[in-house]
């Protein structure tokens, strides 16, 4: 799969993400802090690329610009063909739509069943009819495992459960890139990885990319690629600056 | 059109967000109802004193009335010469007219022999007066002097007159200090100016009241033949009477009386300003419910925003809560009324009635206190910043 896209790697637009030294800081004036410095970066289509690294190191301020939720503040950050250095609010709304997300606590809405949650993402998808959205969560939940379970609200349903659930509505949306956020730092090793698994087998059948930001060591070895980071850059799995 | 609306379709959530917490959401209901039936309440106080103070106009068989210009409603009644309730019946379309004398008398309580001011209406009893068909036959009985019929819905500090009656007891007592003889109950209500009414003919009326001059009225009813239209032919008497007369429709009338209570007296500031108390608790109860709603949900609508919903159709959320929280709370609110109503219309007699104004009226407040809340509780939405939930 790795192979299969490298030889595609010299055209620019076929790239997910494509970043350019890209900066970010926080605070002003004399608070300012910059929490990324210079990072490149570039991911595949349907690759998988986890980012390591300590806490406070710019990881999930990175996963935020790529997610269109902040603002590009320096640099060039392209996703899915959408330059969002000054990009309107507008654009980035609509972009996100074509992002899925995975939250570090699972952020299902307590007040809906399982299938109403992952259903949540199918309509966002434009010109289905009320049924066949439905029957798109159906499939999704199913596709987790999880069909037995649907009329269930969350606060009834496990912690593997609940993120199965949430992986379920990132893609309901069909997503071109999916963004999670330590998944796996709620649930237990054997979970943690069974959920894993099921998502590289999903975002692969999707060919959707993936970019995970984890701690969790037992996981690296499912990526097909690993990266580093360290106070606000960027460096491959052999500590080489990138 | 099914088929597009299959397409906008959507997980109500609205609805399921107000129901996840069923004890808020009853409480919640509880003080739109309560704001609801505070303001039926009021407002229907307010009318329902309006209304009283019509009692009698409404009653009166007339299509056109002349009063004095100088009258500014039935406590403060001028006279104007009987003549010019004679020259109307130059117009063709006059069939007939009345003269009717109207003051205020003090009656004495048969039982404790206490006086109290009774609003005495006199006229012709050959005349019709009261649209009630069955009034003329009581009506005869007042050819006799010193006759009068009472009106046994009169507040009870007038003696027990009804109770007297039907004992076939002969009812006798003392009006502005010379006998009378109940001869006949009729049914006509108290109002804002009278506690109780009595009809007597001209006649006994102007034994019963001496200074009044005999070629003075206080009222003159003018019936129309049928198909004429009440409007041109007041429009032609007020251009041809002179300006001793006005010459009103009885809706008119009607509105003059009422507009006297609405305007120079202080019950409908009063009472608007209770119905406005109740706004404001509403307010306050829907803008703590959705706002707190609001809050509890934050990093749930932060998600959704992470998502790709816009930051509107969350708006739109927040606004089906404040149209649901309406209609759930107006709907006990409109029962409750109904049967408050009831209950003060057989307790005061006021005329207190659940029409189609205060219905649309209150609905339309209840819905304006649920969506002004909700937007002002949107302002909190803006604060739900999707890149701070990872």
């Amino acid at each position: 799969m790795v192979k299969a896209n490298k030889s595609k790697n010299n055209v620019k637009n076929l790239k997910t993400v494509s970043i350019n030294n890209l900066s970010h800081f926080f605070g002003k004036n004399e608070n300012k802090k910059q929490v990324l410095n210079d990072v490149n970066l570039n991911i595949d289509k349907g690759e998988l690329v986890l980012l390591k690294g300590p806490s406070g190191c710019g990881k999930t301020t990175l996963l935020t610009l790529i997610g269109a939720l902040r603002t590009c503040q320096s640099g060039d950050l392209t996703v899915l063909n959408n330059q969002l250095n000054g990009a309107s609010r507008k654009t980035r709304q609509i972009l996100r739509r074509s992002i899925g997300m995975i939250f570090q606590g699972h952020n299902l809405l307590r007040c809906l069943t399982a299938e109403q949650n992952v259903q949540m993402g199918a309509d966002l998808i434009k010109g289905l009819t009320y049924l066949q959205r439905r029957e798109i969560a159906r499939n999704w939940l199913s596709a987790v495992g999880l069909e037995e379970h649907h009329k269930k609200l969350p606060n009834d349903l496990s912690g593997g459960q609940k993120q199965r659930v949430a992986i379920a509505r990132a893609l309901s949306a069909n997503p071109k890139l999916l963004l999670a956020d330590e998944p796996t730092s709620a649930l237990d090793s054997v979970t943690g990885r069974e959920i894993v698994t099921l998502l590289r087998k999903l975002a692969k059948e999707q060919n959707c990319s993936v970019l995970m930001v984890t701690h969790d060591p037992r996981i690296s070895d499912m990526a097909d690629r690993i990266l580093n980071m360290e106070d606000g850059k960027i460096y491959s799995a052999r500590s080489e600056l990138i | 059109m099914s088929f597009s609306f299959l397409k906008f379709r959507k997980i109500p959530l609205a609805w399921l967000l107000l129901t996840r917490q069923p004890l808020r959401l009853a409480v919640a209901i509880a003080g739109i109802s309560f704001a609801g039936i505070l303001m039926f309440m009021q407002l229907g106080f307010r009318d329902g004193l309006f209304d009283t103070s019509v009692t009698i106009h409404k009653l009166l068989d007339a299509d056109l009335v002349l009063i004095s210009p100088r009258s500014k409603s039935s406590i403060s009644m001028s006279g104007f010469p009987k003549r010019r309730l004679i020259q109307t019946l130059a117009v063709e379309d006059v069939e007939k007219t009345a003269p009717v004398n109207l003051n205020y008398l003090l009656w004495r309580n048969p039982e404790n022999l206490k006086t109290r001011s009774i609003l005495a209406l006199g006229f012709n009893p050959s005349d019709s007066l009261l649209l009630d068909e069955g009034f003329s036959k009581k009506a005869y009985k007042l050819r006799n002097p010193s006759r009068v019929l009472f009106d046994k819905l009169s507040r009870p500090e007038f003696g027990p007159i009804e109770e007297w009656f039907l004992s076939e007891k002969k009812v006798e007592t003392e009006v502005a200090g010379k006998r009378v003889i109940v001869e006949g109950l009729v049914e006509l209500g108290p109002s804002f100016g009278a506690d109780g009414n009595l009809i007597t003919s001209r006649e006994t009326f102007l034994r019963l009241f001496p200074a009044n001059p005999a070629g003075s009225i206080e009222i003159g009813l003018v019936k129309l033949k049928k198909g004429s239209d009440p409007e041109l032919i007041s429009r032609i008497l007020n251009n041809s009477l002179p300006n001793d007369v006005r010459v009103l429709t009885k809706n008119q009338f009607i509105e003059f009386e009422k507009n006297y209570w609405k305007n120079s007296t202080a019950i409908g500031f009063i009472f608007s300003l209770g119905a406005l108390m109740g706004f404001v608790v509403g307010c306050v109860v829907v803008y703590q419910i959705l706002y707190s709603d609001v809050t509890d949900h934050l990093p749930e609508y932060a998600t959704l925003l992470a998502m790709g919903y816009r930051l509107k159709s969350l708006f739109f959320v927040v606004a089906r809560e404040g149209v649901l929280l309406a209609l759930f709370g107006y709907l006990p609110a409109y029962f409750s009324g109904q049967i408050l109503y009831s209950v003060i219309r057989s307790s005061t007699k006021l005329p207190i009635i659940m029409d189609a104004d205060k219905t649309i009226l209150i609905f339309v407040l209840v819905l304006f206190m649920c969506m002004g809340s909700a937007a002002v509780a949107m302002r909190k939405l803006v604060d739900a910043d999707p890149a701070e939930i990872f």
